[in-house]
């Protein structure tokens, strides 16, 4: 234990170099058949089977390595991240444990091995595993049809983004219907995907209760209204209590309403987005759902619609016959709604249906009601720090999953900002937290989101962490503002990261730039 | 869940000072909290339960380890290196989400080791990560190739793979919209299987962006005629883009050797199971220029610096770009993708190194080779194209008399799974099937094949 009762905790340094630096020429990591005389004598000189032209001579320049060298190189840097080894309470991205159970059964080969094309009679498994868990995903939301291909949150997006075009396309007024309404607390891949759609974007900004204002959707809503694309409760744990009227009002231009139910931990077992009046909403199988973040996916983003909008899905769906078989249905509408190959990330599928046959409605629900019960408890202790302020914190009522934190005062007092306290976390081995999506209306911001996984020593240790900080802020403010310390490399300063001449997202880029070559 | 004993509970509601959880969920107005009850099936408590009924659900699969199978397409059957999935499983690189540049040191390196050794692969400077498929690869790419000639027009092979072709479409948008990008398609030579360059050359004019083509294509056939296609396409004024299966670049010469500007591909192949289709991701590469890097829609890892001098760390390049940076105003839009992934592509390139790759390309054209021709001997089967192919390959079964689907049935009996069907996407080609051959396949194997369909189509 460290002088202020944390743990001295120290991150792994391998100094690891990069792969391509490693090896000897004529290393071997992996043989392949080579000499096949029987094969030879049908087929001739493979060499022959390549046009000349396109016959590779030189070879690739990959590192040259032996297995063992591979594997601890990779092991090293595994190592080197410290994520969930740690506490991490990344806020909007819900991290959950990942149950083991479902990590060994999916890398069985009765889904690892398993070809998208076989016949659908020899896909049974995977088959119900879908139909089951669109049936739970229904059950929880209202809605009538969920399908998986989309490969993350922001795909889902894009998805209802294209559903939106395709439904206004076929009814002929696509033309005049061009905006998209969403909201400043709403993620950046609503209003992304709405412009990669080709639509514009309409972006209604905060207001004094928290949320944009019945007043500003009125005034945006018109005839050139296609959807509208929201978050709620948003990242600032603030749940629009007039959304309803919102959803009235959009309908009543006959635009459509799509509930980025990104935020779903808080509200789970307790309202459905289409009794809300949403036509669609997605749900991230790899945050709620138990599925792992993996750094970034492999993700699934559930996306679930109203039977209106279900035939604007060019996306397969699965349909249980009255034999008891499933099947694979290729809708017939030639809407362009396909965004992804295939049925989806089955892996993660088959993670989320577990998880929710393992909770059960009661469990859902209790899951909301802990991640309630630990923001709250989080928000009564942090804001006891000096330096730590609730965002919007004329906004008193108790806080939805995660609860959006200022570090302004700390920051004008000491010179210490949030990027500071995020570098200096990690050195308690607490990894960062998550500050805030574009744009920033709360100043040093800081988003914690505690979940139902994390135990109360956990949450106790975590905000202690960020008390023993701001104390350092005033005692000693140069190394937090240096940190941090205990990591295998210093403080990532990023020069160069926009310069042409500079960066370098290869390692023959880098070399080249830098005069390494040969 | 740690918390969900009634003494915590207690604990951290007096801690809040409230005197129920229902309490914390003030802010839902009533009338917005459901009252019809949720109906999901009862829990399974416990993972003895829970693993007997996932085990009895998905156990009803079967899968290309039990079966013979011939399927690709799209998604392939290659050997994962055991070393892949135990990296990649590490509960560090599984788990993690976004830290710091310093405690995300060991993932960010392990993704610019995909970047870099895929660079090598295509023979290109600037990769960006993963995106979720090729086909969304295809989509970004040729989204870029628009914004940078300000043209609205991509011509595509017709002999694409029609999922991959949907997405692109998605990506396309409606001619009603502005940014809308126009698809036409360019032919083929029936004798080959090659692109049709007099159709080629008929539409190129100044209102296309960009040439997309595959190398090999989507049937397996290996386009020799690349460098006069990129030629073409760049005295119309357009950009290049070529689709490239990775596995097949220890033996063909990668795209940037005859005059690709930007490739795409899959990242399913490099180590990756086919996972039902769940296995796919797709990549972008190019030139390190700015007029390709400034275009980006994925986010970048580059080299970069630290506090302390000399010292290697990681950052993002061009993050101001992306929709994480702003918004509307980036490039497409980024998320989560299929980062992790990435980790094991870099492994599985690293465990071959080149010559495992030009091992790997021979014994990939050896067996596939050797399967066309041991399946030509079958009687009314035929080849589409007999020579020029890699990997996969194109098998007529018109003079047989028995539809593909119907043979496909048959060769179950025998634990096969047939080629993919192409009747019905490719009525041109009759009742054909694309057949998928791999290093996994045994000569044995193919004679196994052949035998069968020997006693199918009788």
């Amino acid at each position: 234990m460290t002088t202020n009762g944390l743990r001295k905790y120290h991150a792994a340094v391998w100094d690891e170099p990069l792969v391509m630096e490693m090896g000897a020429p004529g290393r071997r990591g992996q043989l392949f058949p080579v000499d096949e005389p029987d094969l030879d004598a049908v087929t001739g000189d493979t060499s022959d089977l390549i046009p000349e032209s396109l016959r590779r001579g030189r070879p690739a320049d990959l590192p040259e390595l032996s297995e063992p060298e591979v594997l601890r190189h990779y092991l090293h840097l595994s190592q080197e991240v410290l994520g969930m080894m740690g506490i991490s309470l990344f806020g909007t991205c819900t991290m959950k444990y990942n149950p083991r159970v479902t990590e060994a059964l999916t890398r069985q080969p009765f889904v690892a091995e398993t070809h998208p094309d076989q016949d659908v009679e020899t896909l049974q498994g995977t088959l119900e595993v879908i139909h089951g868990l669109d049936r739970m995903l229904r059950d929880l939301t209202g809605m009538d049809q969920f399908v998986f291909q989309p490969g993350g949150g922001a795909d889902a997006a894009f998805l209802h983004a294209t559903v939106t075009r395709a439904y206004h396309e076929a009814r002929g007024d696509l033309a005049q219907r061009r905006e998209i309404i969403t909201t400043a607390q709403a993620h950046p891949c609503n209003p992304a995907t709405a412009a990669a759609a080709g639509f514009d974007v309409i972006t209604l900004p905060l207001e004094e209760e928290g949320y944009a204002s019945v007043e500003a959707l009125r005034a945006a809503a018109s005839e050139r209204t296609a959807a509208l694309m929201v978050n709620n409760p948003d990242d600032i744990g603030i749940y629009n209590p007039h959304i309803k009227e919102w959803v009235d009002i959009v309908h009543s231009v006959g635009g459509l309403c799509f509930y980025d139910t990104a935020n779903f931990n808080g509200v789970m077992g307790r309202i459905r987005a289409r009794e809300l009046g949403f036509d669609a909403c997605m749900m991230m199988l790899h945050k709620t759902f138990g599925a792992p973040k993996a750094g970034g996916g492999p993700a699934v983003g559930a996306y679930g619609c109203s039977e209106v909008l279900a035939p604007y899905l060019t996306a397969p769906v699965v349909v249980k016959g009255d034999d008891g078989a499933f099947a694979i249905k290729i809708p017939e509408h030639a809407g362009s709604t396909q965004v992804r190959e295939y049925l989806g990330n089955i892996p993660v599928i088959v993670k989320a249906y577990s998880w929710l046959r393992a909770l059960g409605a009661a469990g859902v629900k209790e899951a909301a009601d802990l991640s309630l019960l630990a923001n709250n408890y989080m928000e009564t202790r942090l804001l006891r720090i000096p330096g730590v302020s609730k965002g919007l914190p004329h906004l008193d009522e108790y806080r939805m999953e995660m609860t959006r934190y200022s570090l302004g005062e700390l920051t004008e007092e000491t010179g210490v900002t949030t990027v500071d306290v995020a570098n200096r976390m990690v050195d308690y081995g607490v990894d960062a937290f998550w500050m805030s999506h574009e744009p920033w209306f709360i100043p040093e911001p800081f988003t914690p989101e505690a979940g139902e996984m994390w135990s109360v020593e956990d949450l106790d240790y975590w905000i202690d962490v960020i008390a023993a900080i701001c104390e350092e802020a005033r005692t000693d403010p140069e190394l937090v503002k240096t940190a941090p310390h205990n990591q295998p490399i210093h403080r990532v300063v990023g020069s160069g990261l926009d310069d042409p001449d500079r960066w370098a997202t290869t390692w023959r880029a880098y070399r080249r730039k830098n005069g390494l070559e040969g | 869940m740690a918390n969900s004993t009634e003494e915590t509970k207690k604990h951290m509601l007096n801690a809040i000072g409230a005197a129920t959880v229902d309490d914390l969920f003030e802010q839902i107005p009533d009338e917005h909290i459901t009252t019809r009850r949720f109906e999901l099936p009862e829990p399974l408590d416990s993972e003895v339960e829970l693993k007997r009924h996932m085990t009895s659900v998905l156990g009803k699969n079967e899968h290309c380890e039990d079966n013979l199978s011939f399927l690709g397409g799209g998604t392939w059957q290659h050997h994962v290196p055991a070393i892949c999935d135990e990296i990649w499983t590490r509960s560090e690189f599984l788990t993690s989400v976004w830290g710091t540049g310093s405690s995300d040191l060991g993932r960010n390196q392990a993704w610019f080791e995909f970047a870099s050794q895929l660079g090598e692969l295509v023979g290109m400077e600037f990769v960006g990560l993963p995106v979720y498929s090729w086909g969304a690869a295809v989509g970004h790419s040729m989204r870029m190739a628009a914004r940078m000639t300000g043209r609205d027009r991509i011509l595509v092979p017709a002999l694409m793979d029609p999922q991959r072709l949907d997405v692109a479409r998605t990506y396309a948008g409606y001619p009603e919209q502005e940014g809308h990008i126009e698809i036409a398609y360019v032919g083929y030579d029936p004798a080959t299987g090659r692109l049709d360059l007099a159709g080629l050359g008929s539409r190129l004019d100044k209102g296309v962006a960009a040439v997309y083509f595959e190398n090999p294509g989507y049937l397996g056939v290996i386009e020799d005629q690349a460098a006069e296609i990129a030629r073409m396409a760049r005295a119309a004024g357009a950009e290049t883009i070529v689709g490239v299966d990775p596995t097949s670049l220890g033996v063909i010469v990668p795209p940037s050797d005859y005059g690709a500007d930007i490739a795409v591909g899959t990242t399913q192949p490099l180590g990756v199971h086919m996972n039902g289709g769940g296995g796919v991701g797709g990549f972008i590469a190019t030139r390190d220029e700015e007029r390709y890097a400034r275009e980006y829609p994925t986010l970048q890892v580059s080299l970069t610096d630290t506090t302390h001098e000399g010292e290697r760390a990681f950052g993002l390049a061009l993050f101001q770009q992306s929709s994480y940076g702003s918004r509307e105003d980036g490039k497409d839009w980024t998320g989560n993708s299929v980062y992790l992934w990435a980790i094991a592509n870099a492994a599985y390139m690293s465990v071959l190194g080149p010559a495992g790759f030009e091992e790997l390309g021979g014994a990939i054209l050896r067996r596939s080779h050797y399967a066309a021709r041991r399946l030509a001997g079958v009687p009314g089967v035929s080849l589409r194209w007999p020579t020029g192919f890699f990997k996969e390959f194109v098998v007529g079964f018109d003079d047989t008399g028995v539809p593909v689907a119907e043979i496909n049935r048959r060769l179950r009996d025998h634990g096969i799974f047939g080629g993919r069907d192409l009747s019905s996407d490719f009525p041109d080609l009759g009742q054909s099937a694309l057949y998928c051959v791999t290093e996994v396949h045994s000569r044995a194997d193919i004679d196994r094949l052949t035998a069968a369909l020997e006693e199918v189509t009788r």
